[in-house]
């Protein structure tokens, strides 16, 4: 157990004591005691591990979980992992103590809240910790559930358990096609661990299995990060508590899918596939986003479709990284590189402004009762602090200069120009289309920045759109958001701070087939008049003209559909599953015993009828029949006495001739023990038979007569049917398992018992010594369990229907 | 000799399984035990009939039969036994609560 370990199990830890903390200091909001959690991570791991990371180093430890299968609780950290550590943490920290003022001490279940909360810093950080698939896709369904018990935190609300449904669902179904693509890499490659799997990545390359084990493993990264078509789940998560959706469902959670990219692009990056899928994907869901952002009237709906196109930003600039892989060129290496460094700088950037701006609306919420853009306006004046934290975010978000999100926006822009010098990949002069999606997409997130920017603070404030006296935060509520805000500031203005501690060795971890060394990429803030300088001007112009005459094209029929179309697939697949499973239901569950036998028998004779016929065992049975030994005569009268005595059973009507003639069958069983030399086997059926007859007439004398059977010819048909093909099936299953007995001459292993028996067991009578000795344990349990049915026995005959027991 | 038991067996199965489709249930018991026959014929069948010693040490010759599917069966007949005793008094008190021992009339409602 390395420090890494201690440092994913902690918050599964804190997780167990948090209720008691809370019940034995009941004054306390328990967030006091949760805050201190992340704090210490995430000093701890920028204390111990900072300055290996800017060296270039990686760390790995093992500790064996199941050997054998390849699995191995493994942690690996390395730039990737050590900046989303870093990420999960530090916002964590803050998040935490946002919510101490968030969340009402009296009125809300805080220690359910944190318990929740602690699992998912714990899931999270052991996903991008771990090295091994197995233990990533165990933690990666873990924070699927902590988002899950998250977003239905208020459950008495139908949208929030709606939510929790639809985001489990959406994202669980990710989780299974990852799973499946981590198989099939393991297939590939014969091993779970991830350096090992980028060790071999010339076979997974030619393998014929590489594109189903790409699509799987994306599927599992797009619907995580909310990519299109997947993206529907995260506006409906919006109903959880503020904190969460400022922590899981913009700055951490959500990046999982990010983070799978990243780790996944030393495997499958460097192929056009690869490639195309990411970028296309993360180009579309940009857009995407941004138009549905732009038709929100909910401030937090905004910033869900906001959070989704950011991420398709991010993702796109993945994919377009990816290509460094393939370029053989050192100039091309580098260049797409540059794609690279701005996906990390922006997932920085846009959980720190993201981060700030879910905060401040949480107080906007909190402070006015409402979220709605048509209600709100003025605030401004009232909450002067708000007005200023939510400023600094939103300009940051549409790309506003001197803020951090100005920087990537550009560093994107100048990255989608180059990807149009593409000399490989089927890359045409179409591509042009590339930057214009992309810039179209940044005016319209300049436009709906700007309104959300104008209808919350500007305007008119009007005191009867809000059911409570507004005024300012408390000093506590606004101290996370205003650190968030700083940070924006700070990596704006200087933005080289974190190039080599964090995005240079993230870079490097990614980019880890490239040829050449890739050096720390300088960060600027100005870097004079290029064409992604224009771009952003145009962005800026055209978005504020856009938004002048916004009072024209918001009468648009299009503008006011705020449902999402996507949603109606998962609507109607929903309620479609819901259907189709009460009507399978309605068809096998019948309640009747008969029925349940016929499909398990009828299924066993299919199973059994269809392995024999598809192995020629039908075929073989006359050759087997041709082995046949002698008979003996009076061998002929035992069996039809046997056979005789069972057949009449389902003729008989009256109780005591059943009794009798089962009686019948057990001795002639017991005679047949005999005949083949079975005394003990004889002995016991002949006692057990004679112990089962009175019990039988003992229970017999206080049941009715049997129900007669309908006559009904098609209910003895089916029956008839049934019976006749199982033991037809048994008769030739056993003929043709016998012949090939014999074909195989297997040797018993009844030798070593008989060569034991005296030697071992110190008894004459083999079955005896092999009952008591060879297979005592098996012999103690069986009484065990003659026990147990004799106290049931006892309790179903003496316990009273109704009052007390009387045993 | 083995496929005129195998034979039998198969009866033995049919007749089983018809008891257990059947709306009694103490046909469906009876079923039950009819089957349990049935399987240990076949074990011991399955294993080569042999009309040879008992499996005694001091008998045992070349022609002793074998003593492992006896010790299998054996089992299986105590435990049979077991089972069979629950399934009757199991009977008894489905009679007891709800005065039928027709199926049909045991499924409760249409709709659950």
């Amino acid at each position: 157990m390395s420090l890494l370990h201690w440092i994913i199990l902690i918050p599964f830890l804190a997780a167990f004591f948090i209720p008691l903390l809370g019940r034995m200091f009941p004054r306390i909001h328990t967030g006091w005691f949760v805050l201190f959690i992340p704090l210490a991570l995430v000093m701890v791991t920028w204390i111990s591990y900072s300055s290996l990371m800017a060296d270039g180093e990686t760390i790995l430890s093992i500790v064996p979980w199941v050997p054998m299968l390849d699995i191995n609780f493994s942690v690996y950290l390395d730039g990737l992992s050590f900046l989303f550590t870093l990420l999960i943490t530090g916002i964590g920290a803050l998040v935490v103590l946002y919510s101490i003022y968030y969340l009402d001490k009296k009125k809300e279940r805080l220690q359910d809240f944190y318990v929740y909360l602690l699992m998912f810093i714990g899931a999270m950080l052991g996903v991008v910790l771990t090295d091994n698939v197995i233990v990533l896709y165990v933690f990666w369904e873990l924070t699927s559930l902590a988002s899950t018990l998250l977003i239905g935190f208020w459950f008495i609300r139908d949208k929030s358990i709606f939510g929790a449904q639809k985001s489990m669902l959406i994202t669980v179904f990710g989780g299974f096609a990852m799973l499946g693509g981590f198989m099939l890499l393991y297939i590939m490659t014969g091993t779970f661990s991830i350096r090992e799997m980028i060790g071999d990545v010339d076979v997974i390359m030619n393998h014929p299995m590489f594109l189903p084990a790409m699509i799987l493993v994306l599927l599992g990264a797009f619907t995580k990060s909310v990519q299109f078509p997947f993206h529907i789940w995260l506006p409906d998560a919006m109903e959880a508590p503020t904190p969460v959706s400022a922590y899981l469902h913009s700055a951490t959670m959500v990046k999982a899918g990010i983070y799978l990219v990243a780790r996944m692009t030393p495997i499958f990056g460097g192929s056009s596939e690869w490639f195309w899928i990411i970028l296309i994907t993360g180009l579309f869901t940009l857009f995407w986003g941004a138009i549905s952002a732009l038709r929100q009237k909910d401030l937090k709906g905004v910033l869900a479709f906001s959070t989704i196109s950011q991420l398709g930003l991010i993702m796109a600039l993945l994919g377009a990284g990816s290509a460094a892989l393939y370029a053989q060129d050192p100039d091309l290496e580098v260049m797409y590189a540059g794609a690279i460094v701005t996906a990390m700088f922006h997932l920085i950037n846009h959980s720190t402004f993201k981060g700030s701006l879910f905060m401040v609306v949480g107080i906007v919420d909190h402070e006015t009762g409402t979220r709605n853009l048509q209600k709100l306006g003025g605030l401004m004046a009232v909450m002067p602090v708000t007005f200023t934290v939510s400023a600094v975010g939103l300009a940051a978000m549409a790309g506003i200069p001197p803020f951090n999100g100005f920087i990537s926006k550009e560093m994107f822009f100048a990255n989608m120009v180059e990807l149009m010098e593409l000399p490989f990949f089927g890359m045409g002069d179409w591509a042009i289309i590339i930057p214009i999606v992309a810039w179209t997409a940044s005016v319209i997130t300049f436009i709906y920045c700007a309104f959300m920017f104008y209808k919350t603070f500007m305007g008119k404030y009007d005191r009867q759109n809000y059911w409570v006296d507004v005024h300012e935060a408390s000093p506590g509520l606004l101290l996370s958001p205003i650190l968030l805000g700083i940070l924006v500031i700070v990596l704006g203005l200087f933005p080289n701070i974190l190039t080599q501690t964090l995005i240079h060795p993230s870079v490097t971890s990614i980019l880890t087939g490239v040829s050449v060394e890739l050096e720390p990429y300088n960060l600027t803030l100005w870097h004079g008049f290029e064409i992604e300088l224009f771009m952003s001007i145009g962005v800026v112009a055209v978005g504020v003209i856009a938004f002048l005459y916004h009072r024209k094209w918001t009468r648009w029929e299009i503008y006011n559909k705020e449902r999402d179309v996507m949603n109606l697939f998962y609507d109607q697949g929903i309620d479609k599953l819901q259907d189709g499973s009460a009507a399978i239901t309605r068809v096998q569950m019948t309640g009747r015993l008969r029925d349940y036998f016929m499909y398990m028998l009828v299924f066993i004779v299919a199973l059994l009828a269809v392995t024999m016929w598809r192995s020629g065992q039908f075929q073989a049975l006359p050759e087997g029949l041709a082995t046949t030994m002698d008979t003996p005569l009076y061998m002929y009268g035992v069996m039809l006495i046997l056979v005789g005595s069972a057949a009449v059973l389902p003729f008989i009507q009256s109780r005591i001739t059943f009794i009798i003639s089962i009686g019948v069958l057990g001795l002639m069983v017991s005679l047949f023990f005999t005949i083949f030399s079975a005394p003990d086997l004889a002995l016991t059926q002949l006692l057990v038979e004679t112990v089962l007859l009175i019990v039988l007439m003992l229970a017999f004398r206080h049941l009715p007569e049997m129900t007669k059977e309908p006559k009904s010819r098609s209910y003895t048909t089916v029956n008839v049917l049934i019976a006749a093909s199982v033991g037809a099936l048994v008769t030739m299953v056993s003929i043709s398992a016998y012949a090939l007995r014999l074909d195989l001459d297997f040797t018993a292993i009844s030798d070593f018992f008989i060569e034991n028996a005296v030697p071992l067991g110190g008894g004459y009578n083999i079955v005896n010594v092999t009952l008591v000795d060879f297979r005592g344990f098996d012999t103690v349990l069986e009484a065990l369990v003659l026990g147990i049915v004799a106290l049931a026995v006892i309790m179903l005959i003496k316990h009273r229907f109704k009052g007390g027991e009387d045993i | 000799m083995e496929y005129l038991i195998f034979i039998a067996i198969g009866v033995l199965f049919s007749v089983g399984t018809y008891l257990l489709l059947c709306r009694s249930l103490l046909k469906v018991i009876g079923g039950f035990m009819v089957i349990s026959h049935a399987v240990h014929m076949l074990i011991l069948t399955m294993a080569g009939l042999n009309t040879g010693s008992a499996p005694l040490v001091d008998l045992s010759g070349s022609d002793s039969t074998d003593p492992l599917p006896h010790a299998v069966i054996l089992t299986a007949i105590v435990i049979g036994f077991g089972l069979t005793s629950f399934l009757i008094v199991l009977a008894y008190r489905t009679y007891k609560a709800h005065k039928t021992d027709d199926l049909e009339k045991l499924r409760g409602a249409d709709n659950e």
